[in-house]
C-alpha cells in the first residue's frame, strides 16, 4: 500500500475520532457549568478544558472572553481550530477523497453526509448533548461502515490503528480535565459535587451505564479511573485502547513479514505490558495527572514510531 | 441548417429508431423523475468538476442529458479508421521531430513552428520511447456537420480527460433504463480500463523484468480532474501516486510504500509537462519526482505521454496534420481538417481581420474554450474587444470558419429540442492501436450555443455505438 | 595540449542530508578538438551513480542518488583531457538537437531594447561568421568583464545595463544578440586553462556557441576575444546557463548549504 495512502487512512481515523472527543470535551464543560459554582462564574472550568485539549494558546489568541458561547464556536466550528469537530470531520473527510479507492462506497458515504451535515449547522443552534450527539452518531455511522464493509487488509488496520491511538489520547485527555477542574478545589475530594464530576466525565465518555453495571452506584475517584485506564472490558479505556492498537499493529506485523520494521509494534507492546501490570494505587501514587501526562507523551512516541515503520517508504 | 442527428425532415434517422418512441412515451414527470436520480447518482459517486477561474462551487456537477446519442455501425467504421490513421500519423510525427525531422528537411512543415514551439521539449530529442510511441492515449475533438461529414477540431495528445464521463455515463443509463439496453444492441465501452491498462503495459521500458507496474501520477486532490484519476487507477487497479510518493534511486523510479520501496515502470502522468521534474523543467515545482527525467531517458521507466508530446496538438501544427497522414502513411486523411487561418500570415491576418463576425478565433495554446471568440455568438463590443488583443500578439492566435454543428435531440425544460454536440472519442496507441467504440458527447445546452465546454455551461450525453 | 582538471566541490548542509538527487553534465563533450585521457567522478561514501545517457544535444547526464544521513556531500572530478585547437568550431560533435531549438528565449535571454539596438548595429553584409564575430567585440566593449557586479540569477539585459560582469554574463548577452540576428545561439560550461599571458581565469568557465550555416556550432568566448582552443575544455550546453547547469540537485532536509568550491586546470606532460 502507498505510504501516503496509509497515513490518510490512519488519519482519517485519528481525525474522527478526535472530532468526537472536541465534542465530548464541549459536553463535558457545559455540563459541568450547570453545576452550582463559584461567584467568579464557570471561567476556571472552561480554562482547564482548554488546557486539557491543549488549545489554550491558540484560543487566547483569537477569542477575548471565555464564554460558553465562544467556546461553542471555537471547540465545534471554528476551522482555524485544527482541533474542532467542524475541522477534524473536514479533514478526515479530505482524507478520505484523497484515498477515495481505498473506501467502500458505505464509508465514503458516511463520511461525506457527516462533512455535509456539520456544515450546514452553525453555532447555537443546537444545545450541547444534541451537538454531542450529532458528533456521535455521525463518527458511529463512519465507524460501523469502516467494520462493516471494508476488507480486513492493511489499510482497514491503519484505520483502525488511528482510532485506537487518538482514543487512547483522547481518554487521557478528559481523564485530565478532571484533574485541572478539581486542583483548586481539594477539599471538594468525596464530597457530592465531586462524584457529580466524576459522572460527568463518564458521561462525556457514553460510559456512565457500562460504568454502574460494572462497579455498582458509588462513583469515586478511584472506582472511575480504574473502570477509564485499567478495566480491560471498558471500550474507552486506555488499557483497551492500547491493546486494540497493539493487535493492529501485530497484524501489520504479520501481514509484512520480517523485512519492515516494527518498532511501534515493540513499543506498544511495552506499554500493553506496563499497563497490564498496574494497579490504581499506584497510580494515584505517581499522581494521576503525571500518570497520565506520560501516558499522551507515550502514545505519540508510538504514534511517530508509525510514522518511521510506515509512512516514509524508506526513500 | 444545421445537420439533424435525429430527424432527416420528418422521417426518423435508422440509427434513432427504438429511442424515438423511448422518448415519446415517457411521461413528463417520470422524466424529471429519472433526471433527478441521474444527479443524485452522479453526486453520490463524486463526479463533480471544477471550473477554472470561476470560484464558486467546487463539487459542481457536469448537467447530464439522459438523450443518448447514437452513432450507426457504418458511420462508427468509418470514423474508426479516420480516428486510427490520425493517431498513427500523430505519432509518426513526434517520432520524427524528436529524431531527424524528415518532414522540415522535406519542407512540409516549417522547421520554426516544430523547433520553436513551447510544447517542443529539447530534453526528449533523440530518444525513442517504447514501441516509438510519444501519446498513447490521443483525445480527437470532432464535430459533425452532415451525414458523412465529420471534421476535426483539434487533437489531444497530452492527457486528454473527460474518459470517465463517457464510462460513468453509460453505467448510469444503464442503471436507470435497463429496458433500453436490452432493445437495442449497444456496443460495450467498459473495456476501456482494461484496455489502456494492456496498452500503458505494452510500452514498459526494456530494464523492466515480470509485468510492469504501472501507476497514475496525479497532480493532487486539488486538481479538477481528480476524480478521473482516481476512477481510472480503481478500474484499472493500480495506484495513484502523486510526486512525493515516486523517488528516484539508482536506475529506477520508487514509489513509497508500507512495505519499503516498490519500482515503478510505466507512469501514466496526468500533469503537464512542467510539473514533471524540477531538476530538468520548473525548479519551483513541488510536484515533479526529481530525476525522474534521467531515469526516463536512461530507460528506467516510461512516461505516458511522453514530455514535449504536446507539439503534436499545438492549434498551429494542427493545420499539417493531413500533411502528416499522407507523408507517413502514404495515404489521404479520412478525416477532414477545419479550414484554419493562422494570423501570423500576412493574407490570414488581414481576412480574418475583415471578418471577425464570421469566425471562430482561438488562442494557439488555449483550451477549455477560454481565451475564443466565437464571431456569429458576439455582440460588437465583444468582437473589437477581441480585436485588440489578436492585434497585440497575431501570432498567438487562429481563426476557422464557424461550423454548422450538428445537432441531437436533448432533454430541455420544454420537452425535446435540438442542441449542437460534438464528440471525443479516445484512441489508445501501444502494441496496437484501439478505439472502444463510443467517447464523450458534450453537448451545448444553451439554445443555439456553439460552445459545448463545460466550463462554459455544455453537458454530456452517453454515447452510442449499435451493433449490426 | 594535454589538461589536467581537477574540481571539488563540497557541499556543507546545516542540517543532516537524508536523500538526494543530483543530475551532473560533467563530462567533456566528444568532438575532434579534445579526447578524454581519463575521467573520474566521485560523491563520496553517501553517492551512487544511477541513470547515465547521452541526450539530444550531445551531453552525457549522470544521476547521482544519496543516501543519509550526511552534512557534506563532495562532488570529486579528477580528469585529463588532450586539446586541439579548432579556431571555435565544434567539428565532428554528435548531436540530434535541430539547431532552431536555440532560438527559444528563456528568462535569462529575453531582449529588451538596450539589447534590440546594439544587436542592430553591424551591417547586413557581413558574412554570418564575421557578424558572430563583429556581435562577440560588442559584447567585449559593452560589458567588460568585473567580476561582483552580477549574480547568477541576472539577465542578459540587466548585464548589459549594468555594463559589466563574467563569463555567464557574456555568454547571456552574446546568444540574445546573435539570435536577434537570427542566428540560433547557446550556452556552453567547461573548464577554461590561464591563457598564453598566464592570466588567471575562472577555471570553471563559460561561453556562448553561435551556429552558423554551412560551418555547424562555432564557439566564442567574448570577454577573451578569442574562440575557445586548446586551452578549452567543453563539457555541456543549453539554452542559458540554468539550463546548462553542470550539476542540478535536491536533497531532503539539510537546509542551508555552503559550498567550498576548487578548481584547477594545469598542463600536463604528454
Amino acid at each position: 500500500m502507498l505510504s501516503r495512502t496509509a497515513s490518510n487512512l490512519f488519519w482519517l481515523g485519528r481525525h474522527m475520532e478526535r472530532a468526537e472527543t472536541a465534542s465530548r470535551l464541549f459536553e463535558v464543560g457545559a455540563r459541568i457549568t450547570l453545576l452550582p459554582n463559584t461567584v467568579e462564574g464557570y471561567r476556571n472550568e472552561w480554562e482547564s478544558l482548554l488546557r486539557a485539549s491543549g488549545a489554550a494558546d491558540r484560543y487566547a489568541a483569537n477569542y477575548a472572553d471565555v464564554t460558553e458561547e465562544n467556546m461553542e464556536k471555537f471547540m465545534l466550528f471554528d476551522r482555524d481550530n485544527p482541533s474542532s469537530v467542524a475541522s477534524c470531520i473536514h479533514d478526515a473527510r479530505e482524507s478520505g477523497r484523497i484515498v477515495r479507492t481505498a473506501l467502500t462506497s458505505r464509508v465514503w458515504d458516511a463520511l461525506n453526509v457527516a462533512w455535509q451535515e456539520m456544515r450546514a449547522i452553525g453555532p447555537g443552534q443546537e444545545d450541547a448533548a444534541d451537538l454531542a450527539d450529532f458528533v456521535a452518531r455521525h463518527a458511529n455511522t463512519v465507524q460501523g461502515a469502516i467494520d462493516g464493509t471494508q476488507l480486513r487488509n492493511d489499510g482497514f488496520r491503519f484505520m483502525k490503528l488511528g482510532y485506537a491511538l487518538e482514543r487512547a489520547d483522547s481518554t487521557a485527555r478528559v481523564l485530565d480535565v478532571k484533574y485541572f477542574v478539581l486542583l483548586p478545589r481539594v477539599e471538594f475530594i468525596g464530597s457530592g459535587l465531586d462524584s457529580y464530576q466524576w459522572q460527568v466525565i463518564l458521561r462525556a465518555l457514553s460510559a456512565h451505564r457500562s460504568f454502574h453495571w460494572a462497579y455498582g452506584d458509588d462513583v469515586s475517584a478511584s472506582r472511575v479511573a480504574h473502570f477509564l485506564i485499567l478495566n480491560g472490558e471498558a471500550p474507552r479505556a486506555l488499557i483497551t485502547s492500547v491493546n486494540e492498537a497493539l493487535s493492529h499493529l501485530e497484524a501489520l506485523t504479520r501481514r509484512y513479514g520480517g523485512d519492515v520494521p516494527c518498532t511501534a509494534r515493540d513499543r506498544a507492546r511495552a506499554l500493553a505490558d506496563r499497563l497490564a501490570g498496574l494497579d490504581i494505587e499506584e497510580i494515584f501514587d505517581e499522581g494521576l495527572h503525571e500518570f497520565l501526562s506520560d501516558f499522551i507523551i507515550e502514545i505519540g512516541q508510538i504514534a511517530s514510531c508509525v510514522q518511521d515503520d510506515y509512512f516514509h517508504g524508506r526513500g | 441548417m444545421y445537420y439533424n442527428e435525429m430527424f432527416d425532415g420528418e422521417k426518423v434517422r435508422e440509427a434513432y429508431a427504438s429511442l424515438s418512441d423511448w422518448v415519446a412515451q415517457m411521461p413528463v414527470d417520470f422524466r424529471q423523475l429519472k433526471q433527478a436520480e441521474a444527479e443524485a447518482l452522479f453526486r453520490r459517486i463524486g463526479i463533480t468538476f471544477a471550473v477554472y477561474g470561476e470560484g464558486g462551487d467546487p463539487d459542481r456537477l457536469i448537467p447530464f442529458d439522459m438523450m443518448p446519442r447514437v452513432f450507426t455501425q457504418g458511420e462508427w467504421r468509418r470514423l474508426e479508421r479516420g480516428i486510427k490513421q490520425r493517431a498513427k500519423a500523430l505519432n509518426a510525427f513526434l517520432r520524427d521531430v524528436y529524431g531527424r525531422g524528415e518532414i522540415v528537411r522535406a519542407g512540409r512543415i516549417p522547421a520554426r513552428l516544430v523547433y520553436q514551439n513551447e510544447a517542443y521539449e529539447k530534453a526528449v530529442v533523440g530518444f525513442v520511447p517504447p514501441r516509438g510511441v510519444y501519446s498513447h492515449i490521443i483525445g480527437i475533438d470532432l464535430v459533425r456537420t452532415g451525414r458523412d461529414e465529420f471534421f476535426v477540431l483539434e487533437d489531444n495528445c497530452r492527457t486528454p480527460s473527460g474518459v470517465s464521463y463517457m464510462l460513468e455515463n453509460r453505467e448510469i443509463m444503464m442503471r436507470m433504463f435497463p429496458d433500453l439496453f436490452r432493445g437495442n444492441r449497444i456496443e460495450p465501452v467498459d473495456g476501456y480500463p482494461e484496455i489502456l491498462r494492456r496498452t500503458l503495459e505494452s510500452v514498459a521500458p526494456k530494464k523492466c523484468v515480470g509485468r510492469p507496474r504501472v501507476v497514475i501520477l496525479t497532480p493532487g486532490h486539488f486538481n479538477s480532474a481528480y476524480y478521473e484519476h482516481s476512477f481510472l487507477a480503481n478500474l484499472m487497479g493500480v495506484e495513484l501516486v502523486e510526486g512525493a510518493d515516486l523517488f528516484v534511486e539508482g536506475e529506477f523510479v520508487y514509489m513509497r510504500t508500507t512495505e519499503g520501496p516498490k519500482r515503478v515502470d510505466v507512469i501514466y502522468r496526468r500533469l503537464d509537462d512542467a510539473f514533471i521534474d524540477p531538476l530538468c523543467f520548473r525548479r519551483d515545482s513541488m510536484l515533479g519526482v526529481p530525476g525522474l527525467m534521467d531515469v526516463y531517458r536512461s530507460g528506467g521507466v516510461s512516461i505516458c505521454s511522453a514530455p514535449g508530446a504536446g507539439v503534436a496538438d499545438d492549434k498551429a501544427i494542427y493545420t499539417f496534420v493531413p500533411e502528416m497522414v499522407r507523408f507517413y502513411l502514404g495515404e489521404e486523411p479520412i478525416l477532414k481538417n477545419v479550414d484554419t487561418w493562422t494570423l501570423w500570415k500576412q493574407d490570414d491576418y488581414k481576412y480574418v481581420m475583415d471578418n471577425l463576425a464570421d469566425l471562430v478565433v482561438k488562442e494557439v495554446h488555449g483550451s477549455g474554450g477560454y481565451g475564443m471568440l466565437v464571431g456569429p455568438k458576439s455582440t460588437k463590443k465583444q468582437i473589437e474587444e477581441f480585436r485588440k488583443l489578436i492585434e497585440k500578439n497575431p501570432s498567438n492566435y487562429i481563426a476557422q470558419p464557424t461550423l454548422s454543428l450538428s445537432t441531437c435531440p436533448t432533454f430541455v425544460d420544454e420537452g425535446v429540442a435540438p442542441r449542437h454536440v460534438d464528440l471525443r472519442p479516445f484512441c489508445l496507441c501501444g502494441d496496437r492501436i484501439e478505439l472502444v467504440p463510443g467517447g464523450l458527447t458534450r453537448v451545448a445546452l444553451k439554445e443555439g450555443s456553439l460552445v459545448v465546454n463545460s466550463s462554459q455551461g455544455g453537458g454530456v450525453k452517453d454515447t452510442w455505438v449499435l451493433s449490426e | 595540449m594535454r589538461l589536467k582538471i581537477t574540481h571539488h566541490t563540497v557541499y556543507n548542509y546545516e542540517n543532516p542530508v537524508r536523500f538526494g538527487v543530483q543530475s551532473l553534465r560533467l563530462s567533456p563533450s566528444v568532438f575532434q578538438g579534445q579526447k578524454v585521457i581519463d575521467w573520474q567522478v566521485d560523491m563520496g561514501e553517501a553517492g551512487e551513480p544511477g541513470a547515465g545517457f547521452r541526450d539530444g544535444a550531445g551531453d552525457w547526464i549522470q544521476l547521482w542518488t544519496l543516501r543519509g544521513p550526511v552534512t557534506q556531500v563532495p562532488v570529486r572530478i579528477d580528469g585529463v583531457v588532450e586539446t586541439t585547437d579548432l579556431s571555435g568550431v565544434l567539428r565532428g560533435h554528435r548531436e540530434m538537437v535541430n539547431p532552431f531549438v536555440y532560438m527559444q528565449t528563456t528568462e535569462a535571454t529575453t531582449p529588451d531594447a538596450a539589447l534590440r539596438d546594439l544587436a542592430a548595429t553591424p551591417s547586413d553584409e557581413l558574412t554570418r561568421l564575421d557578424l558572430a564575430h563583429e556581435l562577440s567585440h560588442l559584447v567585449y566593449s559593452n560589458v567588460p568583464y568585473k567580476s561582483g557586479v552580477t549574480t547568477l540569477a541576472t539577465t542578459a539585459a540587466e548585464a548589459l545595463a549594468i555594463g559589466g560582469g563574467v563569463c555567464q554574463d557574456h555568454a547571456h548577452v552574446l546568444m540574445v544578440l546573435a539570435r536577434l540576428r537570427d542566428m540560433p545561439a547557446r550556452y556552453v560550461s567547461g573548464y577554461l586553462h590561464a591563457d598564453a599571458d598566464g592570466n588567471a581565469h575562472e577555471a570553471s568557465h563559460a561561453w556562448a556557441e553561435i551556429f552558423i550555416e554551412g560551418l555547424g556550432w562555432v564557439g566564442f568566448d567574448a570577454a577573451n576575444k578569442t574562440c575557445p582552443n586548446q586551452h578549452y575544455v567543453r563539457t555541456g550546453s543549453g539554452l542559458d546557463a540554468r539550463d546548462a547547469a553542470p550539476i542540478r540537485g535536491v536533497t531532503v532536509m539539510g537546509g542551508a548549504e555552503k559550498l567550498d568550491v576548487k578548481v584547477a586546470v594545469e598542463e600536463v606532460a604528454q
